[in-house]
């Protein structure tokens, strides 16, 4: 017989499943097998027990290779970096735990720090577009119970984040939505035809890049004003009618992701989706959410916020926070080699930054702290590896709608292996030590 | 542990009648104690030519929790200029209307406060409010769960099944680790789910066929049914809409006729938030078309004893609105066309949050203002009327020593009205002009923290300085006797000389040296077995939440690390 863990959460996208089931050997240590979660989370799950995990610290060598060296030695080489460091930059932040969070920020406070987390590659243009207008939202639970109109904007849930649809927006049956998928009617806006847009009730192949042009001409179809014929790509008589299914619905949400943040406009796109939304909520109800990718980046901004007061791009190297993406985002200060130092957790930017940003990280001092081998793993002086979050140890975390659901602990790491908020809490004890002596 | 001697101060404690006299206060093992309990290595503290009172209680502000952290995250430049590097013991801060939750703990300890209560929690996430005030040091803080538009709330209360909603309530008090019942615009927060609003208390809500005047009554009955430490907590319906009045007064005499059960020594059974929101008269934001309503509503509330408020007084800034009124906050985002932020919660509640600025040149910003001062001035009875600028909907919280001056001073007042523009028009449409009355010391003690404690149900801790309570005392550089330049109060009462808080100095010759040893304040209510709560309870998180029952209690690892837990037993 193995033992059942209920109600896991899963710590991979920022659907944040809260309902797995992970069967565990009769001892309790080896995971067998994941229910309910969709196969990427399945995968994260039984990758944690790979047989050739790295589980202690790692430096480079002059000659490239590695060196297997203590936790301890880790913290020191790390404290020591941020002593030495004028600028240090401290990226991720969004594959972890609220607890890591905190005392990072307060790492990142007592080091003069500038931190930045996925955002900047990925929602950041939503921040900034709320910081103009605003946002009407809601929690996932509301869409579920009431939403009869679901706009899928420039993402692809199919593949992206696996059982949004299935939990949340399209098929489950709500209080006001007995009738599930039938209750809804699903739009796509996508210049390509994923297999999200197979599934729509319309998809809307707008062209390439012309998502602000789109949004404007729906505003204009909202107030029944004149269009021109076609508008990126889609015939005038289709923009009405979604213009319309969008306004007759009792309840319509757009879900947005990476396809209008990253295009053309960034968040001036965002900007324009919410004040579709913002119109709509004039005729009916309506609701806008970005689709936030890590587990808890949406955790990271919410720290960052009643610490420092800004979600993301937030500079500490003066001793008081500010924020300017664009001069404290992270790209564009290791582009302008402003930053003396790199040190990434819970990301990946090996894999997510420009070639040109990465290259400068090659040749700075720098720690990742990452349970896998990763493309930043490979440019970084210091590997430390650590335990799972949400497997191997519990803690905080947001889903995309701002709830917080705290993730389980299923199994134990490995022996002797260090959490992300442990060795943070070393390094901050290591660096008080320095700046004392 | 350290012991403490203030002498020579001028002592304000209504609870034990003390006013303006000169006594030692002292302070041992964390606790008040007599002047004679201490020993010769007491801390002495000189508090001479000082104004000497127990550490204040904050009844009703927002300061921790998602729609708090909105409003930082949206209002950048909420920051410009005003950001302050780290010193000593002190972490960066940053925020005028919405600061951080550090600054937020400098800001009360600076005032001289020990206890804050958070306003409004949405219970599913609740864990959101507790990580921020677990991040909050120094003051002991407890939040309320908003109840007014909870779905197992209404349906309960459709069928009158107070017993029920009871035990639902006692749960999710245990669940969110939360310290009363908040109820705001009840009816009208779930009608917005439709993008609708209940805008009197007979209004029916959408689909669930109840109306607000249903839903209060129950919630008061509820809350006494289970004897809890802080009576029901209410925002009524039609907040800040001209001629609102006759709603509030129609909501408070729903409190007719219920008394309060329980130990915890209160005599109210309803506490109504910035009242001032709610006392307008006239029918529109005009100087023609707007009157206050002040004296019609204090009438009522000085005829009765079972009623509390607090002031929700505006400061003339800019400033952060923020609700679970999410009807409300989209007008005012039609009103001044700012940004918006809408979040409804599901089944239980929703949030708006718009920037405000209260502008001195409008004529509706000083009448709103003149409509807050008015209340606490007409109130006869301070140990039931609390000062708050419900922060940061009215003002932000560090205006508070402001609101006080204005309080105490008719001078200052004069100056105000003298100042603004359309200064004879509020005259004119309020009833500002005919008080003269100046708050005393004594009865500010009572207005910002015996008569707080007391409604609170915390008067067996806060409040006072009589020896067992919690050691929590602020001495502020005012001289009364001879200050006699009100901006001098403005000054004092915003830079305590002393805090010590819980037995621990927080505040020395008005710098902050400790962190001081913060809790998070929640009931745990036992109940009887329910076994149709406990089904409906199973059945509404396996179709309706989108996070599991067993993912939805917050647990006291995280997020309550040192909790302090009132236990009240509703067995019987
Ligand atoms: S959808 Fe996302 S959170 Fe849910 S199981 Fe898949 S990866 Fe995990
Ligand atoms: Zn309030």
């Amino acid at each position: 017989m193995s033992k059942i863990v209920t109600d896991v959460v899963c710590p991979f996208c920022g659907t944040l499943c809260d309902d797995l089931e992970v069967s565990l050997s009769d001892d309790g240590k080896e995971i067998l097998e994941v229910y309910n979660a969709c196969a990427i989370g399945a995968a994260k799950f039984l990758h944690a027990q790979a047989s050739d995990r790295i589980t202690r610290p790692r430096r480079r060598q002059e000659d490239g290779t590695w060196k297997d060296i203590s936790y301890d030695e880790a913290v020191d080489y790390t404290a020591k970096m941020f002593a030495e460091s004028k600028k240090p930059l401290m990226y991720g932040w969004s594959s972890t735990n609220c607890e890591a969070q905190g005392v990072g920020s307060e790492l990142g406070e007592v080091v003069g720090a500038v931190m930045d987390n996925t955002a900047t590659v990925c929602h950041g243009s939503t921040l900034i577009a709320v910081q103009d207008v605003g946002v009407p939202g809601c929690t996932l639970g509301e869409i579920k119970n009431r939403a009869d109109r679901v706009v899928f904007w420039g993402c692809n849930p199919a593949h992206a984040h696996p059982r949004h649809m299935s939990r949340y927006s399209i098929f489950p049956r709500g209080f006001f939505t007995g009738k599930g998928a039938k209750s809804r009617k699903m739009v796509v806006v996508d210049p390509r035809c994923t297999d999200t847009a197979k599934t729509a009730d319309i998809h809307l192949q707008l062209e390439q890049g012309r998502d602000y042009e789109l949004l404007s001409a729906i505003r204009v179809a909202f107030r029944g004003e004149k269009l021109p014929d076609v508008v990126a790509g889609i015939p005038k008589e289709k923009i009405y009618e979604v213009a319309d299914t969008l306004k007759e619905g009792r309840f319509s949400v757009i879900f947005f992701g990476m396809g209008v943040t990253h295009s053309l406009g960034k968040n001036h796109n965002i900007d324009i989706a919410i004040a579709v939304t913002r119109d709509l909520n004039d005729y009916t109800k309506a609701a806008i959410m970005p689709m936030r990718g890590h587990y808890n980046v949406t955790g990271s901004g919410q720290v960052w916020g009643w610490q420092f007061g800004f979600p993301f791009c937030v500079d500490l190297t003066r001793g008081f926070a500010r924020y300017n993406p664009g001069e404290t985002s992270a790209n564009d200060l290791l582009m302008r080699d402003e930053v003396d130092s790199f040190f990434s957790l819970g990301s990946d930017p090996g894999a997510h930054f420009p070639n040109e940003s990465v290259k400068k990280i090659a040749n700075l001092p720098s720690v990742c702290i990452d349970p896998h081998i990763t493309p930043t793993t490979a440019v970084c002086k210091v590997h430390v590896p650590v335990a799972f979050v949400g497997i191997e140890v519990g803690g905080c975390a947001y889903r995309m709608d701002n709830v917080p659901i705290e993730t389980r602990k299923v199994v134990d790491p490995p022996e002797g292996m260090l959490t992300d908020e442990e060795f943070l809490k070393k390094v901050l004890d290591r660096v008080r030590e320095i700046k004392e002596a | 542990m350290a012991e403490f001697l203030v002498k020579n101060g001028f002592v304000y404690d209504p609870v034990l009648g003390i006013n303006g006299d000169m006594v030692d206060v002292a302070v041992r093992n964390g606790k008040m104690v007599d002047a004679s309990d201490v020993g010769t290595n007491a801390t002495v503290i000189d508090a001479k030519g000082m104004t000497v009172m127990a550490a204040g209680v904050d009844i009703h502000a927002h300061i921790a929790g998602p729609k708090v952290n909105v409003g930082r995250n949206f209002r950048p430049e909420d920051k410009l200029f005003n950001a302050t590097p780290g010193k000593g013991v002190m972490r960066m801060g940053g925020g005028h209307s919405v600061p951080t939750v550090l600054r937020t703990a400098y800001t009360y300890a600076k005032m001289g406060y020990g206890f804050a209560l958070e306003a409004a929690m949405p219970p599913l996430l609740a864990r959101h409010t507790h990580e921020e005030m677990r991040d909050t040091p120094i003051i002991d803080e407890g939040a309320l769960p908003v109840f007014g538009n909870n779905w197992f709330v209404l349906e309960y209360l459709k069928n009158n099944e107070i017993e029920n909603t009871a035990a639902y309530i006692a749960w999710l008090l245990r669940m969110t680790k939360g310290f009363g019942i908040k109820n705001v615009n009840p009816g009208g927060t779930e009608a917005w789910g439709w993008g609708l609003n209940c805008e009197t208390i007979h209004d029916v809500v959408p689909y669930f066929d109840i109306t607000p005047a249903q839903i209060i009554k129950g919630l008061i009955e509820a809350n006494e049914y289970l004897g809890l430490p802080h009576c029901m907590h209410m925002h009524g319906n039609s907040l800040g809409q001209p001629g609102n009045y006759g709603i509030t007064l129609e909501t408070l005499k729903l409190a007719e006729g219920y008394k309060p059960k329980g130990d915890f020594g209160r005599d109210q059974v309803l506490h109504n938030t910035h009242l001032q929101f709610h006392s307008y008269g006239g029918e529109s934001y005009t100087s023609k078309g707007f009157a206050s309503a002040s004296k019609e509503i204090m009438n009522y509330v000085n005829s009765v004893d079972n009623i509390t408020f607090d002031t929700g007084i505006v400061t003339l800034d800019e400033t952060t609105t923020m609700t679970a009124d999410g009807p409300f906050e989209h007008h005012l985002s039609h009103m001044n066309n700012l940004k918006w932020v809408n979040s409804d919660v599901e089944l239980e509640t929703a949030a708006g949050i718009v920037p405000f600025i209260y502008g001195k040149n409008t004529f509706i910003a000083v009448a709103q203002w003149a409509v807050g001062v008015e209340l606490a001035l007409m109130a006869k009875d301070p140990m039931r009327c609390f000062i708050t600028t419900d922060a940061p909907n009215a003002g932000p919280l560090y205006r508070y020593p402001r609101v006080w001056k204005w309080l105490m001073s008719l001078k200052a007042r004069d100056a105000l009205l003298e100042d603004a523009k359309y200064g004879d028009k509020v005259r004119n449409a309020c009833y500002i002009g005919e008080l003269d009355k100046e708050i005393s010391l004594y009865e500010l003690a009572m207005m910002t923290r015996a008569g707080c404690a007391k409604a609170l149900g915390l008067s067996h801790m806060f409040g006072s300085l009589k020896p067992g309570l919690e050691g929590d005392v602020v001495v502020y550089p005012y001289n009364p006797e001879t200050a006699d330049d009100p901006e001098l109060i403005e000054q004092a009462f915003g830079n305590a000389h002393t805090l010590i808080k819980g037995g621990e100095q927080i505040v020395k010759d008005g710098e902050i040296v400790s962190n001081g040893n913060k809790r998070t304040f929640w009931v745990n209510c036992k109940t009887n077995e329910n076994a149709q709560v406990q089904h409906d309870i199973s059945e509404k998180f396996k179709k309706y939440y989108t996070v599991t029952e067993n993912n939805y209690g917050v647990s006291a690892h995280h997020y309550t690390p040192n909790p302090y837990v009132i236990e009240v037993d509703a067995t019987k």
